[in-house]
C-alpha cells in the first residue's frame, strides 16, 4: 500500500490504440476487471464505447424537455397576461383571449429555450468549456481529435494501482501506454 | 418686353443683383427646407454679397427714393427673417365679433367661428371662419346664410391657405424696391393733382367686378373727383355672355336666379351650376340634391343635360347629351321652336329622340320646368333660354329676375378692349390695376403688357407680385379677404359682410383704403369706411346694435333683391352657331379650371393635388378629347399636340376623356403661369396664350402632333363599372356590387333593390361574442344620390386634418395623401357614359382587417367603435394598408409635411397632430371634433346630441349628402337614414362591417328615353 | 470495402449499381482529417477566392451606401406605394428565408432520416442557412417606415405598459424567424466544437491554436462527451425539423392571413415550405459545385450527393407545381369574383410576363431534372439551380405585386415599379451572402471532419 500513496501524484494511465474496436475491447476488459472510474477517447462518437465504461444514460434529454415546456408555458402565459389582463384591446372585433394566434409565437418559444438550453445543459453537464485538462499533457494524445483512440484509467480509482494498472493495460496491447501527470 | 421693364436692375443700377431677384430666387424654391437652403446658396454669389454692400446704409445713396436703412431691414426680416412671425399673431383692433349664439344643430367649442364673406368673382360667398387664438385655422359654411345653407365650396375652403401663402407679396415696392406707403403715397399726389386738373380723363382703374355697396361708394367717389375718369372691371372667366344674353332678351342687365326646389325638370344648356365657382352654386347644390331624394317618389326631379365638356354637373343628370358647345345652340332653338319659342332649326336627326322626349316631359311640367344655360354660351342661347323659361311658365316660379348683384355691370370684354385702344392713343397717363392681372389673362390679341408700357405711371394694388407687377411702378401688397373689413351681395342680394380674422400678416392695406387713399384727403381705416357707408345704409333704430348683429351673424337678414318684373322682347332671335373663327378642324372649347379657376388660385397647392371633379387628373391642365376623335386622330394619352389657332399656338398634352364631345378639345385655363408662385410656376400649359378676344370660350384650331409621352398625376384613372380595359376574360366588375343603382320606377317597385345580389354575412354568425358599444356609437352615411362630385370634401378635409401636399410626382407614384376621395366609375361605353361618384373615407370597419394584422397595436378599436390610429405607436410596416380593402390609409413615404415654413405653423389645426416620415395615417371621423362634442356633453352632464358633432366632410358638403352621427340613439338622422332599404355597405361579403354606409343611386330617367341609353 | 458506407446506411438509402459512393475509397481517418483542415489552415489563399471575396465586399458597401440612404430619407426612395404596400424587401425576405431552410432540412431532417451521405454537405449547407437568415432578417427591419423603433416589435416590458400585438403575423414573423436563426446558430456550433478541436490540434500558429482552442471549449472526445453529444445532436434535430417546417408556414402567414385577393389561401403553408427547400436546394447546388470543383472535394462531396439533391429539388419542385395549378383552380371553384378576378390579372394583367416567366423557370425547365444524364452533369444541375433561384424569386414578386396592385376597389388599382435603390439593397445582400461564405469557407471545415471519418468503414466496431 505504499505506493498507493503515490497515486495522486499522476491522473492516471492511459493507453493508445489503432481502432474503434480494440478501444472498445480495451474498455469492456477493464470494467470487467473492476475499474470503473476511467473513460475512454476517441475522434468522433462510438456508442459501444460510452456502454463499455458503463455509461449508459444522459440527462441531457431530460434537460431539453423542461427547457421546452418552460419555453412553452412562458411563452403563452406572457401572451394571456398582455392581451387578457395587462392591456385588454378590441383589436379588429377580435375576442381578447385570440388563442389560437397565441400558438404560433408559444411553439417557437418552446423550440428556442428547449435549443438552448440542450445545448448549455450539454457543455455543463460536460464541464466544457475546460481550457486545461491532464491528458493534454500527455503529447500522442492530440490525435485523439484526428486519428488515434485512447483508454484512462484514472489514479481516482479505488482499484487503481500504478504497478497492476499498468500490467493490466499491457495484457490489452495497446500501441503505448503512458502516465498522465496532474 | 422684358427689356422695358421697370423692374430689371438694369433700369436701376444695371448688371447688379437686386433685393427683387433675391425676392424671386427665394419665391423660385419649391418648399420650406429648399425655401432656407436656396437662401444659403444664394448667399455664396458674389452677387449676393455686392448687393448686400450696396444695399447697407453707408451706400444708401443708390436707393431710389432714398429709403431708409429700416426698410432695408424691414425686408430683409419680412423675406428671410419670416421666423419672427409665427411668434407675434396679431388681432385687429377694431371690435371683431365672435360667433357665439349656437344653433342647435353645432355647438363650437373652444375654437371661436366669426362669420365672414369670401369675394369670389362678383359676388359674395358666405362662410364661417374657425379660429384657434386668433389665427384663422379653417373655413366653414355658414348655416344661417340664405345663400350659402352651411355648405361651402372648394375655394372657400382653400382659401385659407391663400391667407398663409408664403409667396404672397408682402411689401410696396417702387420699380421693384422696397418702398413704403408714405412714400407712395406722395409720389402719388403730383399725378392725382395734375388728373383733377383734366378732371381724370387719364386715369384708368381696372379692377376685378365686385358686389361691395362700400366699394361701389368709393367708386362713385371716384366718379365725382375725376369725372372723365374710367373705372374698367375685367375678369377672365367673366360673365360677358350672360350679359349681353339678357340684353338680347330684355334690353338690360338682370341677374337670374333658379329656384331648383320646386323644379321637376331641369334642362341645363351647357349649365355648370353644380361646381365650386358657378354663382349660387351653393344654394343650387343644396336645392338639387334636395329634390333628387327617391323618397319624393314621383316628386323627385329629371335632369336632362345638353353638355360640351363633361363636368360633374353632367355626370347628375338623367340623361346627358354629349354636343360641342358650338352645337347647343341649335340644339337649344331645336327645343325652343318645339316650346313655339323662335323660328328655330331642327336638331340633328341623332339629336331628334332627346329632343321630343324632352321638350314632351318639359311641357308637362309647365310651372316646374327651368332652363339653365351656361356661361360659356353665347348671348343668343342665353336669350333663347330667357325665352324658354318664359314659355314653360318658369318666371316667378323657378326662375327669378333681379337687378344685378355686380356693381355696374358691363360688357367687360368691350370695356377691356376700350382701355387697350385709349392706352396705345396714350390717352392714359395713370394706370391703378386694383386686383387684377391682366399681363397674364388679359386676351391674347390685346397685347396687354406692350400697350400697358406706354402708360407713364403703373401702379398695381395686389396680393401677389405677379405676371403684371414686372410691369408696374408701384406694387402695393395687398390684404387677405380674412385680414379685411368689407361687405358684398351674395348671389341672391343677400347683404353679407366680411369681418377680419387677423390683422394683415405683412402690414398690408385693404382695397377699400386704397382707393380711399385717392380721392379721400386724409387716409381712413377699412373698419371705419366700410362701418360708415353701412351707418348711412341702415338708418333708423340702433345703428350699433343693428351693426353688431350684421357682423355677427354675417349678413343682414331679409336683403335679398326682390324679384323683378322684365319680359323678353319676344323670340326673335336667330341663333348663331357660336362665336368661333378660323379654319374649321377642331373646336376649342375653353373653360375655367373646376379648381384653378381663371388662375388666381394657381398657387394653391391644395387645390392642384385635388383632382379634377369627373376628369380625375390634378397638377395639370391637358387637351380634353373624346376617346373617339383621339383614336381617330391617331392620338394616345400623353401625345403633345400643338393647338393653332389664327398662328396663335400653345402646345399641350392629350388626355382621352370619357363623355367628351367629338371633333373638339377642351383646354383649362388658368396654368402655365411664370410668375404665379412657387406651386403655380410651370405647372400645365398657358391657355390664354390662344384666347382672344372675339372667340373667348370657343375658337376653332388646327391640332397637330408634336409630342408624346407627356406623364400625368390622375390618382384614379378610369373605372368602368361594366367594361374597360381589364384582362380579357376577366368578368365586369359590377360584380362586385361597389356602385348599387336602380331607376325611380325600379325604385318604387323594389326598394331592396341595393340587396337584391349581395352575399352579406348575417351579424349573429360569428364564433366570437361580438363587442358591444353601449354608449356612443358612430356611423356615417353617404348618399350617392346627393353627392355631386365637387370635391369640396376633400380639400375641407385636408385643412381640417392638417394632411400634407405630396406634388405631381409622388402622385404619380401612387402616394397622394388626401383621407377622402371620391371615386369616380363610368358605366356604358365611352360616347356618354354614365358616371357614379362615390366618396370613400375610411370604412370604420367594425371587423377592422387592418388591426388584426397591425404588429405594434397602432390601430386599434375605440370603445365607440372608431378604427383608431395611434401615430406615436406607428412603426410604418404598411401591413394595414394592404389589407384595407378600401385603401383608405395614406403612408408618409418620405417627410412631406413642412416643418420649416413659418406661415403654415400658423395655419396648422391645433388639435390634429401633424405626421411625419414613416407614419400610416387616415381617417379618423374627425376625432378632434368629436371629443370636443363628447366633452361638451359630459360637462352639462347629458348624452352628445345629434347633429353636435359634424365632421369636417359633412360641414363643407354642400348637397348635404354626407350624414354622421351616433347609432346608439334611434332619433338620429344617420339611425335613421342606415334604417333605409337604400343603404348599404361597399363590399359587404368581407364581413369588415364599415359604419360607413352608401344610400344607393337611383336615378330618374325619362321612360321614353330609357331604352336607347339604358347602360 | 467500399461495402462500408452503404452499410451504415439504412434502407432508406438502399444502394443499387449505378450509385456512385458517398465517400469514395480508399481513405483513412488522417487523410481525410488533413484534407478537409489543410483547406483551411494551410491552403494558400487564391487569387480567385480575393476576387471573389472583392466582388462581395464591393456589393455589401453598396448594401450600406443604399441602407444610409433609405435610413436619411425614408421608404419613398423605393418604388413601393399605395396599394402596393410591399416590394423588394419583403419578396427578397421571403426568398431568402427559403433559401435556408435547406440547410436546416440537409443537417436536421435527413439526419433523422439516417442519409449518411448529408455529412459531406450539412456544414456548409447550414452555414448557408445562417448567411441566407442573416440577409433575410435585415428586410423586415428595413422596410420599415421607421426602423429605428424596430425593437417595439420585440415584448419587453415598458412604462407604457404596452406590448406587441400578436394577433399580427409580422409578430409570428419575429418569433419565428429570431428563433430560426438561434437554432440554426446552435445546431451549426456545436457540430464545429469536435471540429474545432482538431483545428486546435492541427494549427500551427499558437495565434490561431488559441482562437480554435477557445471555439472548442476543451473538447476532448471522451466518451462521457461524446454521448451527451450524440443526444443532443438527435434532440436538436428533432427541434429543428418541426421548426424548419414552422418558419415557412409562419411566413406564409404573413400572407394567408389577411385578406387579399391571391394571398388569403388555406394551399401557402405546404406549399411556402416546398418552395423554400426547392429553392433551398438549389442554392446549395449553386455553392457545392463549384467549391467541390475548386477545393478539388469531388471525393467527399461525390456526384451521389449532386443527384440526391437534384432528385429532391424535383420533388419538391412538383408539390410547388401543383401549388400553383391549386391556386388556379381554388380561385375558379371558390367563386369568388375577386380570386377569379386575382387569377386572370396574374395570366393577362400588366405581370402576366412575370407570372408565365416564373412558369417557364420554375415548372418547365426543371422538368429535365427526370432525366439521369442530367442529373449526372455537373453544369447542368448548376444552370437549372440558378434558373430555380431566379423562378422562385419571380414567384414572391407575382404573389405579392401582383394581388396588391389590384384588389377589391378598381378606383384604388396601382402599379408598382421598382426603383434603383430596391436593386442596390437585393444586390447589397447578394453581396453580403457571397462574402460570408467565401470567408466561412477560408476559416472554418466546410465539410464536418468527425462525421466523415464515421463514414469511413472502419469506423465500424467489429463485434467478436
Amino acid at each position: 500500500m505504499s505506493h498507493k500513496a503515490l497515486s495522486p501524484a499522476i491522473y492516471g494511465l492511459i493507453a493508445e490504440f489503432d481502432t474503434s474496436t480494440e478501444l472498445v475491447e480495451a474498455a469492456q476488459a477493464a470494467y470487467a476487471a473492476g475499474y470503473r472510474k476511467m473513460d475512454a477517447y476517441s475522434p468522433f462518437p462510438i456508442e459501444e464505447a460510452s456502454d463499455a465504461i458503463g455509461f449508459h444514460k444522459s440527462r441531457v434529454p431530460l434537460v431539453v424537455l423542461l427547457g421546452g415546456l418552460l419555453g412553452g408555458l412562458s411563452g403563452f402565459g406572457l401572451q394571456y397576461w398582455i392581451n387578457v389582463i395587462a392591456y385588454p384591446l378590441n383589436i379588429g372585433g377580435k375576442p381578447y383571449d385570440s388563442w389560437p394566434a397565441f400558438i404560433v409565437p408559444t411553439f417557437e418559444m418552446t423550440i428556442l429555450f428547449a435549443g438552448l438550453s440542450g445545448m448549455f445543459g450539454m457543455f455543463a453537464l460536460n464541464g466544457l468549456p475546460m481550457p486545461y485538462h491532464p491528458l493534454f499533457h500527455v503529447e500522442q494524445f492530440s490525435r485523439v481529435t484526428r486519428d488515434k483512440f485512447f483508454l484512462c484509467v484514472e489514479a481516482a480509482d479505488p482499484k487503481f494501482d500504478i504497478v497492476d494498472t499498468q500490467r493490466f493495460m499491457q495484457s490489452l496491447k495497446p500501441v503505448s501506454i503512458a502516465e498522465v501527470p496532474h | 418686353m422684358e427689356k422695358e421693364s421697370p423692374n430689371k436692375p438694369e433700369a436701376v443700377c444695371p448688371g447688379k443683383l437686386e433685393l427683387a431677384e433675391v425676392k424671386q430666387k427665394l419665391a423660385r424654391a419649391k418648399s420650406g427646407p429648399q425655401y432656407w437652403r436656396s437662401l444659403e446658396e444664394l448667399a455664396q454669389t458674389d452677387g449676393f454679397y455686392e448687393m448686400l454692400h450696396r444695399e447697407f446704409p453707408r451706400q444708401a445713396s443708390v436707393w431710389p427714393e432714398g429709403s431708409p436703412r429700416r426698410d432695408f431691414l424691414k425686408l430683409m426680416s419680412a423675406s428671410m427673417a419670416l421666423a419672427g412671425l409665427a411668434g407675434c399673431v396679431k388681432l385687429p383692433l377694431e371690435p371683431i365679433v365672435p360667433y357665439v349664439r349656437q344653433p342647435d344643430e353645432i355647438v363650437l367649442g373652444r375654437p371661436l367661428f366669426f362669420a365672414s364673406a369670401m369675394p369670389f368673382g362678383a359676388y359674395a360667398t358666405p362662410v364661417l371662419v374657425e379660429s384657434h387664438e386668433g389665427r384663422p385655422t379653417k373655413i366653414e359654411g355658414n348655416p344661417d346664410h340664405p345663400a350659402g345653407l352651411g355648405g361651402s365650396d372648394v375655394f372657400a375652403q382653400a382659401s385659407i391657405l391663400d391667407m398663409y401663402d408664403p409667396d404672397r407679396s408682402q411689401t410696396i415696392t417702387y420699380r421693384g424696391a422696397m418702398s413704403t406707403w408714405s412714400a407712395f403715397t406722395e409720389a402719388l399726389k403730383g399725378p392725382l393733382n395734375s388728373e383733377k386738373a383734366v378732371s381724370g380723363s387719364g386715369l384708368r382703374i381696372l379692377s376685378r367686378p365686385f358686389s361691395s355697396p362700400t366699394m361701389a361708394s368709393l367708386m362713385e367717389a371716384v366718379q365725382a373727383a375725376y369725372p372723365e375718369s374710367k373705372w374698367v372691371k375685367y375678369e377672365p372667366v367673366n360673365r360677358d355672355n350672360v350679359r349681353a344674353g339678357s340684353q338680347l332678351a330684355f334690353g338690360e342687365f338682370v341677374e337670374t336666379r333658379y329656384n331648383l326646389g320646386k323644379a321637376d325638370i331641369i334642362l341645363s344648356l351647357d349649365g355648370d351650376f353644380l361646381s365650386s365657382g358657378f354663382p349660387g352654386f351653393l344654394y343650387y347644390a343644396r336645392t338639387f340634391a334636395a329634390r333628387r331624394n327617391p323618397d319624393l317618389k314621383e316628386k323627385m326631379s329629371r335632369f336632362y343635360s345638353v353638355e360640351s365638356t363633361p363636368t360633374n354637373t353632367g355626370g347628375k343628370a338623367d340623361h346627358r347629351l354629349p354636343v360641342r358647345a358650338s352645337e347647343v345652340a341649335q340644339v337649344a332653338s331645336a327645343i325652343a321652336a318645339r316650346l313655339g319659342v323662335g323660328s328655330g332649326a331642327t336638331a340633328k336627326p341623332e339629336h331628334q329622340k332627346f329632343v321630343t322626349a324632352l321638350v314632351k316631359d318639359l311641357q308637362a311640367h309647365k310651372g316646374a320646368a327651368v332652363v339653365i344655360p351656361g356661361d360659356n354660351q353665347p348671348p343668343a342661347v342665353h336669350a333663347l333660354a330667357h325665352a324658354m323659361n318664359a314659355a314653360l311658365g318658369a318666371v316667378g316660379n323657378t326662375v327669378i329676375y333681379t337687378d344685378t348683384v355686380e356693381v355696374k355691370p358691363q360688357i367687360q370684354t368691350d370695356a377691356l378692349k376700350e382701355l387697350f385702344g385709349d392706352m396705345n392713343a396714350g390717352k392714359v397717363d395713370l394706370l391703378v390695376i386694383l386686383g387684377s392681372n391682366p399681363v397674364y389673362d388679359a386676351p391674347a390679341d390685346f397685347e396687354f403688357a406692350k400697350a400697358m408700357d406706354k402708360v407713364p405711371l403703373r401702379v398695381q394694388y395686389g396680393l401677389y407680385q405677379d405676371e403684371t407687377y414686372d410691369h408696374v411702378h408701384w406694387h402695393i401688397n395687398g390684404t387677405h379677404y380674412l385680414e379685411e373689413w368689407g361687405d358684398g351681395h351674395a348671389f341672391d342680394g343677400t347683404v353679407t359682410i366680411t369681418q377680419p380674422l387677423v390683422a394683415p400678416l405683412y402690414n398690408a392695406k385693404s382695397a377699400y383704403e386704397f382707393i380711399f387713399s385717392l380721392v379721400g384727403s386724409s387716409e381712413m381705416a377699412g373698419y371705419d369706411i366700410v362701418r360708415k357707408y353701412w351707418q348711412g345704409q341702415m338708418k333708423g333704430g340702433d345703428f350699433d346694435a343693428a351693426w353688431r348683429k350684421a357682423v355677427h351673424d354675417g349678413f343682414v337678414a331679409n336683403t335679398a333683391f326682390p324679384s323683378k318684373n322684365v319680359s323678353a322682347k319676344g323670340p326673335t332671335l336667330s341663333p348663331t352657331t357660336g362665336d368661333k373663327g378660323g379654319a374649321p378642324d377642331t373646336e376649342v372649347m375653353f373653360r375655367r379650371d373646376p379648381l384653378i379657376y381663371d388662375g388666381s388660385r394657381a398657387n394653391n397647392a391644395w387645390l392642384q393635388e385635388t383632382p379634377k371633379p369627373v376628369i380625375n387628373l390634378c397638377w395639370d391642365n391637358a387637351v380634353l378629347i373624346s376617346p373617339a376623335t383621339a383614336k381617330k386622330r391617331g392620338l394616345v394619352t400623353g401625345d403633345v399636340v400643338e393647338i393653332d389657332i389664327n398662328g396663335r399656338k400653345v402646345k399641350g398634352p392629350i388626355w382621352p376623356q370619357p363623355a367628351h364631345p367629338n371633333d373638339s378639345i377642351t383646354v383649362f385655363l388658368g396654368y402655365g403661369r411664370t410668375k404665379g408662385g412657387r406651386v403655380a410656376d410651370g405647372v400645365g400649359f398657358d391657355a390664354y396664350e390662344i384666347r382672344t378676344s372675339d372667340a373667348p370660350w370657343i375658337a376653332n384650331a388646327k391640332i397637330t402632333k408634336v409630342g408624346s409621352g407627356y406623364g400625368f398625376a390622375d390618382p384614379q384613372g378610369f373605372q368602368y363599372i361594366d367594361y374597360s380595359d381589364l384582362p380579357k376574360g376577366t368578368e365586369p366588375l359590377k360584380n362586385r356590387h361597389i356602385i348599387r343603382k336602380a331607376t325611380l320606377a325600379d325604385f318604387i317597385q323594389n326598394p331592396n333593390f341595393a340587396h337584391e345580389e349581395e352575399e352579406s354575412v348575417p351579424p349573429e354568425m360569428t364564433l366570437y361574442y361580438p363587442y358591444q358599444y353601449t354608449e356612443l356609437k358612430w356611423g356615417m352615411t353617404i348618399d350617392m344620390n346627393s353627392c355631386i362630385g365637387c370635391k369640396t370634401c376633400i380639400v375641407a378635409c385636408q385643412a381640417e386634418n392638417n394632411i400634407p401636399v405630396v406634388g405631381k410626382e409622388q402622385t404619380m407614384r401612387g402616394r397622394q395623401m388626401q383621407w377622402l376621395r371620391v371615386d369616380t366609375y363610368y358605366e356604358g361605353g365611352t360616347e356618354n357614359p354614365a358616371v357614379y361618384y362615390q366618396p370613400v373615407p375610411c370604412q370604420q370597419c367594425e371587423n377592422a382587417p387592418c388591426e388584426v394584422v397591425c404588429p405594434v397595436g397602432a390601430t386599434v378599436h375605440s370603445t365607440e367603435g372608431l378604427n383608431d390610429m395611434v401615430y406615436n405607436r406607428c412603426v410604418g410596416t404598411r401591413y394595414c394598408s394592404n389589407n384595407c380593402p378600401y385603401k383608405v390609409r395614406r403612408f408618409n413615404f418620405l417627410l412631406w409635411q413642412d416643418w420649416t415654413t413659418p406661415q403654415y405653423k400658423m395655419m396648422r389645426n391645433p388639435e390634429v397632430s401633424i405626421r411625419s416620415r414613416g407614419v400610416m395615417e387616415k381617417c379618423t371621423y374627425c376625432i378632434q371634433r368629436i371629443t370636443h362634442g363628447r366633452i361638451t356633453a359630459e360637462k352639462e352632464n347629458r348624452s352628445v346630441r345629434d347633429g353636435e358633432v359634424i365632421t369636417a366632410c359633412q360641414q363643407a358638403c354642400p348637397a348635404g349628402a354626407i350624414v354622421f352621427g351616433n347609432l346608439n340613439d334611434k332619433d338620429s338622422r344617420v339611425s335613421k337614414i342606415k334604417a333605409q332599404q337604400r343603404n348599404y355597405s361597399l363590399l359587404e361579403d368581407l364581413n369588415t362591417r364599415p359604419r360607413t354606409t352608401y344610400m344607393a343611386v337611383v336615378q330618374n330617367p325619362n321612360p321614353e328615353l330609357e331604352q336607347s341609353e339604358s347602360s | 470495402m467500399s461495402q462500408g458506407p452503404e452499410e451504415k446506411t439504412g434502407l432508406l438509402d438502399a444502394p443499387w449499381q449505378d450509385e456512385p459512393p458517398v465517400l469514395t475509397p480508399g481513405q483513412s481517418y488522417g487523410s481525410v482529417t488533413d484534407q478537409i483542415a489543410d483547406a483551411v489552415l494551410t491552403r494558400p489563399i487564391g487569387l480567385g477566392w480575393l476576387a471573389g471575396l472583392a466582388i462581395g465586399m464591393g456589393l455589401v458597401a453598396l448594401l450600406g451606401a443604399a441602407v444610409t440612404y433609405l435610413f436619411l430619407v425614408g421608404v419613398g426612395i423605393w418604388g413601393i406605394n399605395i396599394p402596393v404596400g410591399w416590394g423588394f424587401a419583403i419578396i427578397n425576405f421571403v426568398w431568402w428565408i427559403g433559401i435556408g431552410h435547406a440547410g436546416t432540412l440537409i443537417s436536421a431532417i435527413l439526419l433523422l432520416l439516417k442519409q449518411t451521405w448529408r455529412n459531406s454537405i450539412n456544414r456548409f449547407a447550414e452555414a448557408m442557412t445562417l448567411f441566407a437568415v442573416a440577409c433575410a432578417g435585415m428586410f423586415p427591419l428595413l422596410h420599415m417606415g421607421r426602423p429605428w423603433l424596430g425593437y417595439w416589435m420585440f415584448p419587453y416590458p415598458n412604462s407604457m405598459g404596452v406590448w406587441p400585438q400578436f394577433r399580427s403575423p409580422l409578430v409570428w414573423d419575429v418569433f419565428a424567424v429570431s428563433t430560426y436563426a438561434t437554432i440554426s446558430a446552435v445546431f451549426w456550433y456545436v457540430g464545429l466544437v469536435p471540429d474545432f478541436a482538431t483545428m486546435r490540434e492541427k494549427a500551427q500558429s499558437r495565434y490561431t491554436k488559441s482562437i480554435y482552442g477557445l471555439l472548442a471549449m476543451g473538447w476532448r472526445g471522451s466518451a462521457r462527451h461524446w454521448k451527451r453529444y450524440e443526444a443532443l445532436y438527435i434532440l436538436l434535430a428533432g427541434l429543428a425539423t418541426p421548426l424548419v417546417l414552422s418558419v415557412h408556414t409562419v411566413v406564409s402567414f404573413d400572407f394567408a392571413i389577411s385578406i387579399v385577393p391571391g394571398w388569403h389561401t388555406t394551399i401557402f403553408p405546404p406549399y411556402f415550405v416546398a418552395g423554400a427547400i426547392y429553392s433551398g436546394f438549389a442554392m446549395v447546388l449553386v455553392l457545392a459545385i463549384p467549391i467541390r470543383h475548386f477545393y478539388g472535394l469531388q471525393n467527399m462531396i461525390t456526384m451521389r450527393h449532386l443527384q440526391n439533391s437534384a432528385k429532391i429539388m424535383l420533388a419538391t419542385g412538383l408539390i410547388v407545381a401543383y401549388g400553383y395549378i391549386f391556386e388556379a383552380f381554388i380561385a375558379f371553384y371558390s367563386g369568388s369574383t375577386y380570386e377569379r378576378f386575382m387569377m386572370e390579372n396574374r395570366w393577362f394583367g400588366p405581370y402576366a410576363v412575370f407570372y408565365w416567366a416564373l412558369i417557364l423557370l420554375n415548372l418547365v425547365v426543371p422538368q429535365v431534372l427526370w432525366i439521369p444524364k442530367v442529373r449526372a452533369n455537373t453544369t447542368w444541375l448548376f444552370l437549372i439551380s440558378l434558373v430555380i433561384l431566379v423562378g422562385m424569386w419571380l414567384e414572391r414578386f407575382i404573389i405579392i405585386i401582383t394581388s396588391l396592385s389590384r384588389d377589391f376597389l378598381p378606383s384604388s388599382w396601382g402599379h408598382y415599379v421598382a426603383t434603383r435603390w430596391d436593386y442596390a439593397v437585393f444586390a447589397g445582400t447578394l453581396g453580403f451572402f457571397a462574402a460570408a461564405i467565401f470567408i466561412f469557407i477560408r476559416i472554418m471545415p466546410a465539410i464536418s471532419i468527425f462525421e466523415m471519418r464515421q463514414l469511413l468503414p472502419e469506423s465500424e466496431v467489429k463485434a467478436k
